[in-house]
């Protein structure tokens, strides 16, 4: 049992400071009318910096769907857009927000209304429907950024097609808000973008670290920065502020996982309304979940970025993303994390809602299986829908899965 | 050494008593809706079968999904673990367990020294477990107890091609209604159960010898018809039903 004295030494300072954060960047987003100036809503892989640059505040309906989530408000929303029509195979994020703002309802009152949207399907099929409906319903301007799937390569006939449409894409901003782009401050958003994604793979570096002085929990968390605010001052300075705090942890030999003896990974989104009951019941294990495929998706596509040439190398680092590679390329990031991290087993949370991250996910486990020897396990669930989730299915999957682990390694 | 375990499932509660690697006795009871006096009850009952006072025994591990309100128990440990161990214990060949009960079904693979490999469970659904049995005896009107030496008569097995409990039920009503023979509904409910389970052990790459354990066990239609879709004997001992007590039982010896 830990003292209350040892569970204060444990929170993140920074953790304030981005609660903060990202407090006023939903007022800011909730008094755009007021301030003149516009709104986007975003999916969570769309290529955000052209928005920075050109002052308009991007909105994602996924980050607020984790805070649905997180607020144990999924259920009920999925269940009225179930109400409204919508398949309850539908990806739980996409039902709690189409109900969110036909109902008006949803955490912090809602999300301010969209000028304009932007879909980008690098992350899968279902957001085109989702941003169509929208479209259809607050009756703006979408743009759709169509991203091919890599399997392995990137064709030079995919680079160019990419490519112009960061031209429309940048001609559409300049039409929505009546205001040339300015190529000056597209190269400052992108060397800031790029800054910040460096930081944020730092950060989640230090979990390899033996013992972690972070978890993947704690990645989920500060990962709302790196998501919404790409490309800003702010997200640089964040993060150096919490890469910094994680190496005095270090120095100060203030670990995640007080007494840390088995090393997880963690594949696929959050189980967004189990975070706490999913970290104590690991730790009571004295399992630290070190790292995770899902938060490193936002850096992992950095090494396609051309520093000298932000704007045109986005085209690749946006089409190769992790959830729109095959899954031969996906293993390979994930042998990578098993070896950088030295994790001794992986925890696979087999999402209902998220179709492009699960499918495939029993081959992964087997190739893993055959190449790295580590043991496997798969929790089901939706990673919003609380309704769908068994308490005591998984906690014995995850207690076996321990013992198992135990009786391996001793 | 004097140890027990205590094995709670969703329908029946198990209680295993051993010495120094030998059983001594099995108590199977309902569990009922209160897991707490359920354990109690198993367990006392077993210890005035034996005679023997508490006292007597040394060490306790309750597993199975009431496995942590067992409050006497000194270790709660999950049925995966204990029906290894129960299995290679009964038989120490075995490198497969397949343990389907009330309202889960599950694979083990077990190494040469009763370790447990890897497993897998049923995904949130019914099928392929003994409540999807329950539902189909119900329709049918038959007593579950019934059900194994039935399915042996039949002459055809219906197909039945859903998997959800519910969809499957109502198939099963209109095969009924068709006027299909219930030996051959039976047997087609169990050929339904052995393709999910053996779907499932496959993903763990089930080999033989393969046991089967659990309360479904003790259907023979079910084995029977496992038994073609693997290809191979299974074995099906007369401590089936209290495996994972014995597991229990047996690790807690190494407390
Ligand atoms: S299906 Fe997956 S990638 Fe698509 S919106 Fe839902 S969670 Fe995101």
């Amino acid at each position: 049992m830990s003292t209350p004295e040892k569970d204060k030494t444990r929170k993140f300072r920074a953790a304030k400071r981005m609660r903060e954060i990202m407090t006023e960047y939903y007022i800011d987003a909730k008094s755009a009318v007021q301030t003149g100036r516009k709104v986007a809503w975003i999916t969570s892989g769309g290529p955000v910096e052209p928005l920075i640059v050109m002052d308009v505040i991007p909105v994602y309906p996924e980050n607020y769907g984790a805070m649905i989530g997180a607020s144990h408000m999924g259920g009920d929303l999925c269940s009225k857009a179930e109400a409204l029509g919508y398949s309850t195979d539908l990806c739980s994020y996409a039902r709690a927000d189409i109900a969110c703002a036909i109902e008006n309802g949803g955490p912090i009152g809602g999300l301010p209304r969209p000028d304009m949207l932007i879909c980008c399907n690098n992350i899968c099929g279902t957001v085109l429907k989702w941003y169509e409906i929208h479209a259809r319903y607050f009756n703006v301007p979408l743009f759709i950024f169509d991203t091919p799937f890599c399997h392995t390569e990137f064709p030079e006939i995919a680079r160019r097609y990419v490519r112009s449409q960061l031209d429309e894409y940048v001609s559409f901003l300049e039409g929505v808000c009546g205001r040339p782009f300015d190529l000056e401050k597209s190269r400052e958003v992108g060397a800031l973008s790029l800054q910040g994604q460096r930081l944020w793979q730092a950060v989640l570096d230090t979990a390899a670290h033996r013992p972690a002085p972070m978890t993947a929990f704690d990645a989920f968390f500060f990962l709302a920065l790196i998501v919404t605010l790409r490309g800003t001052k702010t997200v640089v300075d964040f993060y150096q502020e919490l890469l910094a705090e994680m190496n005095e942890r270090i120095d100060r030999g203030i670990w995640a996982i007080p007494n840390e003896r088995y090393r997880l990974l963690w594949d696929n989104l959050p189980v967004w309304y189990r975070l706490k009951w999913l970290s104590e019941t690991f730790e009571a294990h004295d399992a630290c979940l070190v790292a995770d495929t899902y938060t490193t998706a936002w850096c992992g596509s950095m090494k396609y970025i051309d520093e000298n040439n932000f704007f045109d190398s986005m085209a690749e680092a946006y089409t190769r993303i992790y959830l729109n590679i095959g899954i031969d390329e996906m293993v390979k990031t994930i042998y990578t994390m098993i070896d950088k991290y030295e994790v001794d087993g992986m925890v696979m949370h087999s999402n209902r809602s998220c179709k492009p991250y699960s499918f495939g996910q029993y081959d992964i486990q087997k190739m893993i299986q055959e190449h790295k020897g580590i043991p496997c396990m798969v929790i089901e669930s939706h990673m919003t829908d609380e309704r769908s989730f068994s308490e005591s299915q998984t906690a014995t999957r995850i207690d076996a899965f321990m013992e198992m682990i135990k009786q391996k390694k001793g | 050494m004097r140890t027990a375990g205590i094995d709670i499932g969703s329908i029946t509660a198990k209680a295993a008593i051993m010495e120094n690697g030998a059983v001594l006795g099995t108590r199977v009871i309902f569990t009922g809706y209160n897991v707490e006096i359920a354990s109690r009850k198993v367990y006392d009952e077993l210890l005035a079968e034996l005679d023997m006072p508490g006292s007597a025994v040394e060490k306790i591990i309750s597993t199975g999904y009431g496995r942590n309100s067992v409050p006497f128990a000194h270790k709660a440990m999950t049925e995966i673990i204990c029906h290894g161990t129960g299995a290679h214990f009964l038989r120490n060949d075995i490198r497969t367990v397949i343990d389907v009960g009330g309202q889960d079904s599950k694979a083990m693979v077990v190494d040469g020294s009763g370790m447990v490999r890897d497993f897998v469970m049923n995904d949130k659904c019914a099928a392929g477990t003994g409540r999807f049995l329950e539902v189909m005896a119900r329709a049918l009107e038959v007593n579950l107890d019934d059900f194994g030496a039935q399915s042996l008569k039949a002459a055809n097995a219906s197909r039945i091609s859903s998997i959800c409990t519910v969809f499957a039920e109502s198939e099963v009503i209109s095969l009924i209604s068709k006027g299909e023979s219930r030996e051959n509904i039976i047997a087609g409910i169990h050929d339904s159960v052995a393709s999910r389970v053996y779907a499932m052990a496959q993903r763990i790459k089930a080999s033989a010898p393969i046991m089967m354990t659990g309360g479904v066990a003790k259907n023979i239609g079910v084995v029977r018809a496992l038994e073609k879709k693997f290809n191979t004997a299974i074995e099906v001992n007369e401590y089936a039903q209290v495996n994972g007590a014995i597991g229990a039982a047996v690790l807690a010896a190494r407390l």
